[in-house]
């Protein structure tokens, strides 16, 4: 049988459904694959051989009992470290919850596992999701299996490396101003963010709440999709969760991959395509557009004016929620405790946990909400990027007036040198700029690859109305039929 | 002129419960100083009379049928905390001795 960690996970699942091989099979190869690779791309923080050998055998003596086995039954999938995993590490990429074991599963891991996938593990990301790289990470860097020596992206760049490097067909992310379709981006993989409600954040640990959006990482669009479809979906313990189910987006994406676009308008935006991009990314995204407007796609340019201030809008928005949300951790009900010699008081040990517990960009963070959110800069800095989110999102519902869809490269640049912008925090919040604008709206978006600049990965970001996930799914399938998939040297 | 002076930064550590070192607020008063400046930049759109948004979805409150449901043990619940006692989380002192006596 040719290499089983090649396969996408819809050929995965045929396999396994048919008898030709066995789900203990698929991981125990996915595991290897791990153990030979994972030194040098460092995509796990832990890596679960027994949890997922034991749920690969639950699959087959499933099948062997003669059961129905969902869509996706047998597939690996690594989830990002920032869902809550009963009895398995949970770090969110911090020494602030270093060692803890959550004592309940997150409703997407609950709902991975009900699927009979099997979870090889957790991936790597930014402390509490909050970069565009990994380097944040308190436990080291993720390298892009594109080229070890530059930035795979980030927050999620331990799920898109794991993609990358064929260590798993699926993964799971979250995306708060990009966390998922950024690191898709810059490792030729597939990420999408749905509508913001779509997926539960119950046992997502909890960095912007009103931004946070978790969501579906693969090669393949249709793999992305066949995942959404599994993970999304009404969650009564998510009290802003959408109470409407999933949009087909598997329908959506087998449609698209016919590879006709037929009456299908799609906007370019035109504040992303001017000077910030590089040029090789737009000769990319410019080519990607020809090849939509083959398909039978109309194109024409939309002008979202306020998009050029979500930047800076949304660096006051997730810090103000980031500042409170992280004001739980306080060395008491989980996680570090340092200091507590018996003299202390609870004020001193709060602070000395916090100090040891948390990277400089969390601390940056903090301090920063704390900044917009106190009394004398309230309405200049929290209230005025409220009302700019309004006007993005004003600009949002004109454009799809116009237009079925948004496009924008996915990302101003190709995967950048690590260390190159650590020490800059601003340059790094820059890496953000095409994909944040959907978080504050509040609708779906995702990264396809679309093409190579200098031998790396280019993605092309389909932007869709809220909770028109099908939409994005169908353009991104479309133009994956078009330009193919692409393949990293090997490692 | 800088956003933000290093005494301020300080003065944030001390809200944020950050108990930073001396080389941490030179290098961050720095750095939160550019934040803070390119950020500012939402003062440049006219918003006067323009809502504020702080949810794409719009909110009511959810409630849900008052039915017992399975839950968290004791023990799972504590099996996290840095220390614990007689079921409950063990915290440092709260109130100084001349206070509590």
């Amino acid at each position: 049988m040719s290499d089983l960690t090649r396969m996408t996970a819809v050929e995965i699942a045929a396999l396994v459904a048919g008898g030709e091989t066995s789900a203990v099979e698929v991981t125990r190869a996915h595991l290897d694959r791990i153990a030979a690779v994972d030194d040098r791309v460092h995509a796990f923080l832990h890596v679960d051989t027994d949890g997922a050998l034991a749920a690969a055998r639950a699959v087959d003596e499933r099948r062997a009992a003669g059961e129905e086995l969902g869509p996706l039954a047998g597939v690996p999938v690594a989830v990002k470290d920032v869902l809550a995993t009963r009895g398995v590490p949970t770090t969110v990429g911090s020494k602030i919850l270093e060692g803890w074991r959550p004592p309940y599963d997150a409703t997407i891991v609950q709902r991975l596992r009900e699927a009979g996938t099997v979870m090889l593990g957790k991936t790597n990301m930014d402390e509490f999701a909050m970069g565009s790289s990994t380097e944040y990470s308190a436990y080291g860097a993720t390298h892009n299996p594109w080229d070890l020596s530059r930035i795979p992206g980030g927050s999620g760049g331990g799920s898109a490396a794991a993609l990358a490097a064929y260590e798993a067909p699926l993964a799971i992310g979250s995306d708060t101003g990009g966390s998922i379709r950024q690191p898709g981006a810059v490792t030729g993989t597939v990420g999408a963010k749905p509508t913001y409600g779509g997926t539960s954040r119950y046992g997502l640990v909890a960095f912007s709440s009103s931004l946070d959006t978790p969501g579906p990482c693969a090669r393949t669009v249709l793999d992305a999709a066949l995942l959404h479809q599994v993970i999304g979906g009404h969650d009564p313990r998510d009290s802003t969760s959408i109470p409407q189910p999933v949009p087909d987006v598997v329908a959506a994406a087998k449609l698209g991959a016919t590879g006709d676009l037929t009456g299908v308008r799609l906007g370019i935006v035109s504040e992303f395509v001017g000077e910030g991009a590089e040029p090789g990314v737009m000769a990319a995204f410019r080519e990607s557009v020809d090849a939509l407007a083959k398909l039978g796609a109309e194109i024409v340019e939309v002008s979202c004016p306020t998009f050029a201030y979500a930047l800076p809008a949304y660096y006051l928005i997730a810090p103000s929620e980031c500042s409170s949300n992280l004001a739980r951790f306080d060395g008491v009900r989980f996680g570090l405790r340092v200091g507590d010699d018996g003299n202390r008081s609870l004020e001193e040990v709060m602070s000395l946990t916090r100090e040891a517990g948390f990277g400089p960009e969390v601390k940056r963070r903090i301090m920063i909400g704390t900044y917009a959110l106190s009394s004398g800069y309230y309405d200049a800095y929290y209230g005025q990027a409220q009302k700019v989110r309004t006007l993005i999102t004003r600009d949002f519902t004109a454009a799809f007036e116009r237009v079925d869809a948004l496009i924008s490269p996915t990302t101003p640049s190709v995967a950048f040198p690590m260390g190159a912008r650590t020490a800059d925090p601003y340059q790094m919040y820059l890496a953000d700029l095409f994909t944040i604008p959907t978080n504050l709206y509040g609708g779906p978006g995702i990264s396809v690859p679309c093409g190579l600049s200098e031998g790396l990965p280019v993605g092309l970001q389909v932007m869709a109305p809220t909770m028109a996930d099908d939409r994005m799914y169908r353009v991104a399938a479309a133009l994956e039929s078009a330009v193919g998939t692409f393949t990293p040297p090997a490692l | 002129m800088a956003a933000i002076s290093r005494e301020e930064v300080a003065h944030l550590a001390r809200l944020s419960r950050l108990a930073v070192t001396e080389e941490e607020l030179d290098m961050f008063a720095g750095q939160l100083d550019v934040i803070l400046q390119a950020v500012a930049q939402v003062g440049e759109v006219a918003a006067a009379d323009i809502p504020p948004t702080s949810h794409s979805v719009p909110l009511t409150n959810i409630f849900r049928e008052d039915v017992v449901t399975p839950c968290l043990t004791p023990q799972e619940a504590l099996s996290g905390a840095p220390d614990a006692e007689d079921q409950r989380f063990r915290v440092p002192r709260i109130l100084s001795e001349d206070v509590a006596s």
